[in-house]
């Protein structure tokens, strides 16, 4: 369990964003350590002044794909950010921005969410990545 | 009653939550507990059948028993 699992999140759907939600709690449930990076619509997710808004769903979600996202969360499902939230708490979980970018959205680390740990490089991420596997989403 | 269920100290009750919720909330119950206490976990997402068998393999938390109740399921932990 020493190598770490390592995400680069791309899309800024909330279907997408769930799902690396998900794998990133089961990961630092067994103890795992995670390093998501984000990139691109992703990072734009995580702006906290829109972190809680509806981001949409991937387009092959289609109507119904809307419709089975809505009732699961109205049976109580957690939204991807207090998933991300809880995987911070039980394990070791590192979210990092794409400095790269922060540029393309013209934008700071004051205007993130304090979910994410800070801004870097992919060159850094790579480092911190190890030899175990890179997801993209 | 077996000695085991008599010993139950923490109930941990995941029902209605979907994955990775049982999982979470009760790697979150086990650390702030001492050394061989069993707790109880319940959850009703089918996933943590084998969930549960997994996380106690890779941390090292003794599953000592699982149980279907109807929709419910019922894991027996003991804290490593």
């Amino acid at each position: 369990m020493d190598e770490p699992l390592n995400l680069v999140l791309f899309s800024g759907t909330d279907d997408k964003l769930q799902a690396a939600a998900v794998l990133t709690a089961g990961a630092a449930a067994l103890g795992k350590p995670v390093n998501v990076f984000l990139q691109y619509w992703a990072l734009d997710a995580f702006r906290a002044d829109r972190i809680g808004a509806d981001h949409g769903l991937a387009p092959e979600a289609g109507a119904s794909g809307r419709v089975a996202v809505d009732a699961l969360r109205t049976a109580g499902q957690a939204s991807w950010a207090e998933t991300f939230r809880q995987a911070k708490d039980i394990g070791e979980v590192d979210i990092q921005a794409c400095s790269l970018s922060m540029d393309l959205l013209g934008i700071d680390e004051t205007a993130l969410d304090p979910l994410v740990d800070g801004v870097e490089g992919v060159t850094a991420f790579h480092i911190s990545a190890g030899n175990g596997q890179i997801v993209f989403i | 009653m077996t000695t085991a269920e008599a010993t139950v100290t923490v109930t941990v009750d995941t029902r209605g939550l979907s994955c990775p919720m049982p999982i979470v909330r009760t790697a979150q119950a086990v650390r702030n507990l001492p050394s061989g206490t069993l707790l109880e976990v319940l959850a009703t997402d089918p996933g943590s059948q084998k969930d549960f068998v997994a996380w106690s393999r890779s941390t090292g938390n003794e599953l000592v028993s699982q149980s279907v109740d109807g929709a419910v399921y019922r894991f027996l932990i003991r804290r490593k």
